[in-house]
């Protein structure tokens, strides 16, 4: 069974400061490091394949040559390949234009499955995934917490909704987006590492996946942004003085009670 | 030249790298004493007004004659339900979305899919809506993201509205992206602001990098325009006896029902308390709790808010707490009138999921925890004796 999964690479935010004089997002100095819900996406999709025993895991990314640097991060993890699709065509594009970059490539790769982290965390958006599945007819599951079976064809998955778990029996080809939940990723191994360092990154542009210019980056892109600009800073408010920690729970109930909620 | 580029004047140029530090993309940076830009540029437009000595312009390419979109015309909202139930954020669509539709002059429609949906529909003429469109089918009593998508987008190919809102939901979020493409249109996740512009096209604001940045986006030249809406953000519609609506009642074409997925079972959350998204009031506890057990009290002071329990991730890893219950980067984003963050200290990752609750409280032991950089109220104490004397005050026992 051969599983793609597809990653992005995202500036850590636990070194995400604010410029105190902008109000803005600090990004020189930030490192860059694989989005987490897709770190549990290349998880599970090893753990797939050491279950089955056979097939290959291919990682795919969408970005600027630096994005070389979480291909071999993944590869130190598990995976066997590892494909960057990078060119200026593809930079600025939306979820739709993202999304039908990725599907050109899968076109390409003709995967079993293609797993993906339920959304980016400098984004959020969760709509690549979706997309994906979509621009290729093909079927869905998101919010994947587990995947109780998988073989050529046919899966099945429990899905996180917000009031309980829905379990699918989903045709593969899919996409599937997984939650945290699913699993515990490993650590990289040495012999990980080693592979990583040698490990040869394929590169493909526009033209290798026979995706149409006019489709892709910023071009493709029905959405634009028109403006970004920082929200109000939150401060800090009243710290509560009192003689006792029991006194200080009767002033905070006092102020729950001004809140008047519901 | 039609092409967007943003052009920095060398000569003008003094180094400052005010535009470096306003980049929300990380675009900009110095060659010497010179700022470049790179791929990376999304021609958002923050730099030019961030340079004091005008060397940044900004040139963005003239949008072609759109094709005729005059012929898209009405707002329209997702009436979501489970279990043959419409979702509370659909009642905050329809406020904002009456708004949007009063403010362009078109009528308001709820779109509702299910099964025997009747007696649901008829109380959504209740709120100030002109029209429901109901389709109903066995097929699609539950969600199912095939069938779903392929029935709203032929309605929007057939009815041509000129916006769709949907909840920000587990549903609205993963079926809506397939719609998206199958309209060729935009869509934009997790709105917490909507207006129209004096051009009549929405603009839809939303937070990014876990709240860092607020970007706001148009849809200039695609229909509809489409965006999903966290829920609890905007104000709830009321029952104001409706407009004198109608049900549009309709069948979906057996081709459009076609499902690659089959829903085997549904494993409800079994929970004394309310569900997280939907809550005002959320009690939650962290690395502080010290052990499972002691979560019985957070249960009992959320219990007697009418709250529901969330849960830092320290606490789910530490596997305290199920991981339905986290909030923050990796687990959910919430927004209610009340949270109580007991025993949390607050790192970045938990902040960027609850830092736009209306008023915050903090109770925890060490003074320079970051929390208490976001509270309204804080108490620096031991929440093992601050929580049961709040219980106390409520009335329950501690």
């Amino acid at each position: 069974m051969n599983i793609v999964v597809c990653i992005k690479q995202v500036p850590d935010t636990t070194d995400v400061r604010i410029d105190p004089v902008t109000n803005t997002l600090v990004r020189q100095g930030v490192e860059s490091i694989i989005n987490p819900f897709d770190a549990y996406a290349i998880e599970e999709g090893v753990r797939i394949k050491e279950r089955l025993g056979s097939g290959k895991v291919i990682i795919v990314t969408m970005g600027p040559p630096q994005a070389e640097k979480a291909l071999r991060e993944a590869i130190s993890l598990g995976a066997d390949e590892a494909v960057l699709l990078c060119s200026r065509a593809f930079a600025g594009g939306d979820t739709w234009a993202t999304s039908l970059t990725l599907s050109q490539a899968m076109k390409k790769i003709n995967p079993d499955v293609v797993l993906a982290g339920k959304q980016a965390i400098d984004g959020d958006t969760a709509q690549v995934g979706p997309g994906i599945s979509c621009h290729l007819d093909w079927p869905q599951a998101c919010y994947v917490s587990k995947i109780r079976e998988i073989e050529k064809g046919r899966a099945v998955v429990e899905c996180l909704m917000e009031t309980g778990k829905e379990v699918l029996e989903v045709e593969l080809p899919a996409v599937l987006t997984v939650v945290k939940e699913i699993n515990e990723p490993r650590l990289p191994s040495l012999k990980g590492k080693m592979r990583a360092k040698k490990a040869e990154i394929t590169v493909w542009s526009e033209a290798d996946i026979e995706a149409d210019p006019e489709k892709v980056g910023l071009k493709g892109s029905p959405t634009a942004v028109n403006r970004t600009f920082s929200p109000p800073r939150r401060t800090g408010g009243e710290i509560i003085q009192a003689e006792t920690a029991g006194e200080a729970g009767k002033i905070l109930v006092g102020k729950i009670k001004e809140l008047q909620i519901g | 030249m039609s092409e967007n580029a943003l052009i920095i004047n060398a000569e003008k140029c003094v180094g400052c790298q005010a535009c470096v530090k306003v980049c929300p993309f990380g675009a900009l940076s110095m060659q010497g004493s010179l700022a470049v830009v790179n791929d990376a540029c999304t021609f958002c437009g923050a730099c030019p007004d961030s340079c004091k000595f005008g060397a940044i312009t900004l040139r963005k390419e003239e949008k072609k004659a759109a094709a005729d979109l005059s012929a898209y015309k009405g707002v329209w909202v997702f009436g979501e339900q489970i279990d043959g139930v419409i979702q509370g954020v659909v009642h905050e669509l329809i406020g904002k979305g009456r708004e949007l539709a009063d403010t362009l002059g078109v009528p308001l429609t709820v779109l509702v899919l299910g099964h025997d949906m009747d007696a649901a529909v008829k109380e959504l003429l209740e709120y100030p809506v002109d029209e429901v469109i109901q389709v109903d089918d066995p097929a699609l009593k539950h969600y199912a993201s095939e069938p779903y998508a392929q029935v709203v987008a032929d309605l929007i190919d057939k009815k041509k509205p000129e916006i769709f809102l949907a909840g920000a939901t587990a549903i609205g979020r993963s079926f809506l992206a397939r719609v998206a493409v199958l309209v060729h249109t935009g869509l934009t996740a997790d709105c917490t602001g909507l207006d129209i512009t004096p051009e009549r096209l929405l603009l839809q604001t939303r937070p990014a990098f876990g709240g860092n940045i607020m970007a706001s986006i148009l849809c200039v030249n695609n229909r509809p325009q489409m965006a999903t809406v966290r829920h609890k953000v905007m104000k709830a519609a009321e029952k104001d006896g409706g407009r004198n609506g109608s049900v549009v009642k309709m069948n979906a074409e057996g081709k459009l029902l076609r499902s690659r997925t089959k829903r085997l079972d549904w494993l409800p959350e079994i929970t004394d308390t309310v569900n997280l998204v939907d809550a005002d009031i959320i009690v939650s506890g962290g690395r502080g709790m010290q052990k499972p057990e002691n979560f019985v009290l957070i249960e009992k002071l959320a219990k007697l808010l009418g709250a529901a329990v969330g849960s830092s991730r320290a606490a789910v890893d530490a596997g305290w707490m199920p991981y339905s219950h986290q909030v923050g980067q990796t687990g959910k984003t919430v927004q209610p009138k009340l949270y109580i963050a007991c025993g949390i200290s607050g790192a970045v990752q938990h902040l960027v999921g609850m830092s736009s609750a209306d008023t915050i409280i903090a109770i925890n032991k060490d003074k320079d925890a970051p929390i208490f950089s976001v509270a309204t109220y804080g108490v620096v104490g031991d929440l093992f004796e601050v929580v049961p004397a709040m219980i106390r005050e409520l009335g329950g026992e501690a």
